[in-house]
């Protein structure tokens, strides 16, 4: 197993970069560290190598100091510590913090105050979290490698001029880079697992509705989910424990079963668990023979350990990606239309007309994919074309769940390749959309079907590039999900950037 | 209009329903007159990360508006984005319902004057959030912008939508007074027009009697039911006229234009839209189980046509007197407050017409509201004065007198009437003096009387009337001078 390691990467100074959040927040509790302490050591971590690694829009310095220091002040007065107290959280710039400004990676909100907390920020706040900034992403959350940010593109902590993947890239990059121990970000067709596996980090999509979604700027609401980043997969389950709560604000949400309690029984293992290994997936088109052989490594450790392997099929997957890209755009066209110059954000005030005003503050405002995924949706819905395109992606979607529904009456848990390829060339796909597009294949299908999936480090290439393996549940079986990427974390260990082990 | 014309009309009107708070966050609906931008939030001026949720109490009076006006209810609705740009429409969508709406297949009777009363088929209620509003600047060079004031945004509205079963601008005016008043009773809206809690959009188009429907027109812009009836006329004898030349009719938007009294188009580019309408992600369906329907329809007060039934049998109240005072549900409800001091059927038809009359005249005079004068002449002290008539303690006369006085000072018709002398004077040795001075008085009239005309026993009675100072009772001294002239 030890013998697809590679040499220990470049090791990034981080200071106490290497303790997981459970550790910190324990610390902290128990008054052994000081939240300014741990926050101080990852501020001066950002500070020096962030300027390379790009991974922040926005860093808090003084808020984060400040709330560390009253998390402190809590605990000498003999406060009740929360579950997260003195971890630092990086949030994607896509979720609301009160007073602060949210970009989304895009010019026409380069200056937007958010007036309001994200749920998900008012429950880290709640639980003693520090948000200590904020992540780069694709403009609006629509890429797979953050190049699409308008402002500038992250760099992969594991190699540099390498994509860290996306959209959430500037969470996984932070995470991977020991910048924050757990960071959240939004996955609406992979853009939470596919950049944890190409930054080497746990990544963590949860069961459409079990987060609340207001808050999070909308990309595609029928598919967005927030959920975790972090260098353990115990710290995803301390998150999503915290983060996973029913909210009287979004229609959508729904209760956890049993109250949560993700990491309780996290270490029981794998034994008798079945596992699928969707045929469709291991043969996507481009896929990287070395990712495929990292993860069926992974797999015969996890059959090694009492888990009942057998091939799966999911018959629909030819057709998710096709089908995503109607859904999600067209409703992308209608969540972007508010950002039209007259409210908020960027406004050409001197247009002539309010026709001009709309044209000018959206063309100047927004980037070129994110023109070209409204244009796209807006044509889906049009009169005339709706239902061959809309109509017809809808009914797409219910065989593709029912492919999931149909796979898991044999199995508890399906797992295959997060991305078909690792972390790739900057500029390597941004002339070609498509191809940009195909790295969401294996991680599309599950935002259809609204299941939860993780992506835990696998293993490396022989280019020292980190392999995700992604791990499918039904709706609301994160326990399992997390429960079988423990057991594979710690049959792999898998090293990590930033530490001082 | 020519006789052979037949006109087919439809109405769409949008009514305010009269919960406290907004229909996807808790803002509250009092925002008419209170400052611009003083009742919104996050949520319904459209920040980015919003999400909608619904509010129950719309659910519950959009459920009773449809059972009021016999609707199917569907038990599963779908809420719909309907997509356009425009600065009051902070999402650049409006939550609406399209492809399944709350509820179909209704109907709603209709009384046309002089005409048997006519029932119009309607064709969908659903629930959709409002707009704001926006303030033009208008007429001056240095205030070359627009304001946009939020308060209206989000405001729960149903909408319904009339079959094309309307035939004439007259029915399009009851439609919406029986519309108006349905809603009014069954406590979905309150339906002022002036706060914009009701409006109007027609469609209209002409034919020749048994051919099918021809191009129809939208008109907006309607501000009032005289709005509404004047446009469609206007209308009807536009299109008529174009069609009688042989022209076409195009199918478009006109706005009615009250200063001028005309349609014109509306400009074509502002009504090129395709609402690209999809499911909203945001809210699931929405459910009216029958259990929330039932529950709804033992909420449902009496309608106003059993009311006006049940006025006409119980009240002995002529149609007329019945149609004014089921009017709204606040002037029903005094009207029944009132009948339960007074006796039903003998004394309250007298205090339905002093009501008709002369209450609902002084407040028009004034133009006062009726819960304003509900304060003061409580049915407790219409009630009396209406007994005073019944004991013949007054005269119908005097009562009018004694009410105004009461809508003035708002004091007690007894006290009044004692003040004034203790009512009608029915000492038969005064009455008797009073008719003979009469008499004396009208030496022309008593001869006209004697040679055969009766009629101009009026002038004798007028005359013992004045002599009374309105305190003899008409009836009565027209028995006695009867008596004192007999041969």
């Amino acid at each position: 197993m030890s013998k697809t390691l590679p040499p220990k990467p470049r090791r990034l100074k981080g200071g106490d970069g290497a303790l997981s959040a459970a550790a910190i927040a324990s610390g902290v509790r128990s008054g052994e560290a000081s939240a300014e302490e741990i926050v101080r050591g990852r501020l001066d971590a950002i500070r020096k190598d962030d300027p390379t690694i790009k991974a922040f829009l926005a860093v808090f310095e003084d808020g984060a100091l400040e709330a560390a220091r009253a998390v402190d002040r809590k605990r000498r007065e003999g406060g009740k510590l929360g579950r997260l107290a003195g971890v630092p959280v990086a949030l994607k710039d896509n979720l609301l913090v009160t007073g602060t400004i949210s970009t989304c990676g895009s010019r026409i909100l380069e200056n937007y105050r958010s007036p309001y907390d994200a749920t998900v920020v008012g429950l880290l706040k709640s639980e003693d979290a520090v948000i200590i900034g904020k992540t780069n992403l694709d403009e609006f959350a629509m890429g797979s490698s953050t190049e699409n940010s308008s402002f500038f593109p992250t760099q992969n902590p594991w190699a540099p001029g390498h994509v860290p993947g996306g959209s959430s890239g500037g969470s996984a990059a932070a995470v991977a880079a020991g910048f924050a121990p757990v960071s959240l970000g939004s996955d609406t067709g992979g853009s939470i697992r596919q950049p944890a596996a190409l930054c080497g980090i746990v990544g963590l999509k949860p069961t459409y509705g079990l987060v609340s979604r207001y808050g999070l700027v909308a990309f595609a609401s029928s598919l967005d989910q927030i959920g975790p980043f972090s260098r353990t997969v115990e710290d995803s389950a301390l998150l999503l424990d915290v983060i996973a709560a029913k909210d009287p604000r979004d229609s959508t949400s729904k209760a956890a079963p049993r109250n949560g309690g993700y990491a309780e029984g996290i270490e029981t293992g794998v034994k008798g668990l079945r596992i699928g290994l969707p045929r469709q997936y291991f043969e996507a088109q481009g896929s990287d023979p070395e990712v495929v052989s990292s993860v069926r490594e992974s797999i015969r450790a996890l059959e090694a350990a009492g888990a009942v392997v057998a091939e799966a099929s999911l018959p629909h997957t030819d057709y998710a990606v096709s089908t995503y890209y109607l859904i999600a755009p067209a409703e992308a066209s209608s969540n972007l239309a508010r950002f039209d110059g007259v409210r908020y954000g960027l406004s050409e005030k001197n247009a002539p007309d309010l026709g001009a005003l709309y044209e000018e503050s959206r063309g100047v405002g927004f980037g070129a994919e994110v023109k070209r995924r409204i244009m796209l949706g807006t044509y889906a819905l049009s009169a005339g074309y709706h239902d061959a395109y809309y109509e017809k992606a809808n009914r797409v979607r219910t065989l593709i769940r029912r492919d999931f529904e149909e796979a898991f009456k044999s199995f508890d848990l399906l797992a295959a390749p997060t991305s078909p390829v690792p972390a790739f060339k900057m500029g390597e796909r941004m002339k070609d959309p498509l191809s940009m597009y195909l790295a969401d294949i294996l991680t599309i299908p599950a935002n259809l079907a609204g299941i939860p999936g993780i992506s835990v480090p696998s293993g490396l290439t022989s280019k020292g590039l980190p392999v995700g393996l992604q791990l499918l549940a039904p709706a609301f079986a994160e326990k399992t999900l997390l429960r079988a990427a423990f057991a594979l974390e710690s049959m792999r260990p898998f090293p990590r950037l930033g530490s001082r082990d | 209009m020519s006789a052979t014309w037949e006109m087919i009309c439809g109405l769409e009107v949008h009514v305010q329903l009269a919960t406290r708070s907004k229909l996807f966050c808790s803002c509250a609906t009092d925002g008419f007159g209170a400052s611009p931008n003083s009742r919104i939030c996050p949520v319904c001026t459209g920040q980015p990360g919003v999400l909608p949720v619904l509010n129950d109490g719309a659910t519950k009076l959009a459920v009773k508006a449809a059972l009021a006006l016999g609707c199917e209810i569907r038990e599963e609705s779908i809420f719909a984005r309907k997509n356009y740009f425009y600065p009051d429409l902070p999402k650049a969508y409006q939550i609406s319902q399209y492809e399944k709406p709350l509820a179909e297949n209704g109907s709603l009777a209709v009384a046309v004057k002089d005409a048997p009363s006519k029932t119009v088929g309607l064709q969908r209620i659903h629930i959709e959030e409002d707009a704001g509003k926006l303030l033009h600047a208008i007429g001056s060079e240095d205030l070359d912008y627009s304001l946009v004031d939020f308060n209206r945004a989000g405001i729960p509205l149903v909408e319904i939508v009339s079959k094309p079963d309307i035939r004439s601008p007259h029915e399009a005016y009851a439609y919406l007074q029986a519309l108006k008043e349905i809603l009014q009773f069954a406590g979905v809206s309150h339906c002022d027009m002036e706060k914009g809690e009701m409006r109007v959009d027609a469609n209209i188009s002409m034919r020749r009697a048994g051919e099918p429907f021809g191009t129809r027109v939208e008109i907006k812009n309607l501000n009032s039911f005289k709005a509404v009836r004047d446009a469609l006329d206007y209308e009807g004898r536009r299109q008529i006229a174009a069609l009688e030349k042989g022209e076409r009719i195009i199918q478009e938007t006109r706005l009615w234009d009250a200063d001028v009294q005309a349609t014109a188009p509306m400009r074509t580019k502002e009504e090129a839209h395709d609402y690209r309408y999809f499911p909203d992600p945001d809210l699931p369906p929405l459910h009216a189980p029958r259990s929330l329907v039932e529950a709804m329809r033992r909420e449902l007060p009496e309608l106003p046509e059993a009311r006006r039934r049940r006025f006409i049998e119980d009240y002995g109240l002529s149609v007329s007197i019945a149609n004014v005072l089921t009017g709204s549900r606040e002037l029903a409800d005094y009207v029944d407050a009132v009948a339960e001091i007074t006796n039903p059927a003998t004394a309250t038809p007298t205090a339905g017409n002093l009501i008709a009359t002369v209450l609902l005249g002084f407040l028009s005079e004034r133009s006062l509201d009726l819960s304003r004068v509900i304060g003061r002449v409580t049915p407790e002290s219409l009630g009396k004065l209406t007994l005073l008539i019944a004991d013949g303690r007054i005269s119908k006369t005097m009562s009018k007198e004694i009410l105004a006085e009461m809508l003035n000072s708002g004091r007690d018709p007894e006290e009044i009437l004692k003040e004034r002398g203790g009512g009608q004077v029915l000492d038969e040795a005064q009455l008797a003096q009073w008719v003979r001075a009469a008499i004396d008085q009208s030496p022309k009239a008593v001869a006209d009387v004697k040679s055969g005309k009766e009629r101009a026993i009026g002038a004798i009675v007028g005359a013992a009337m004045k002599l009374s100072q309105g305190k003899a009772n008409p009836t009565i001294l027209n028995k006695l001078i009867k008596e004192e002239l007999a041969p």
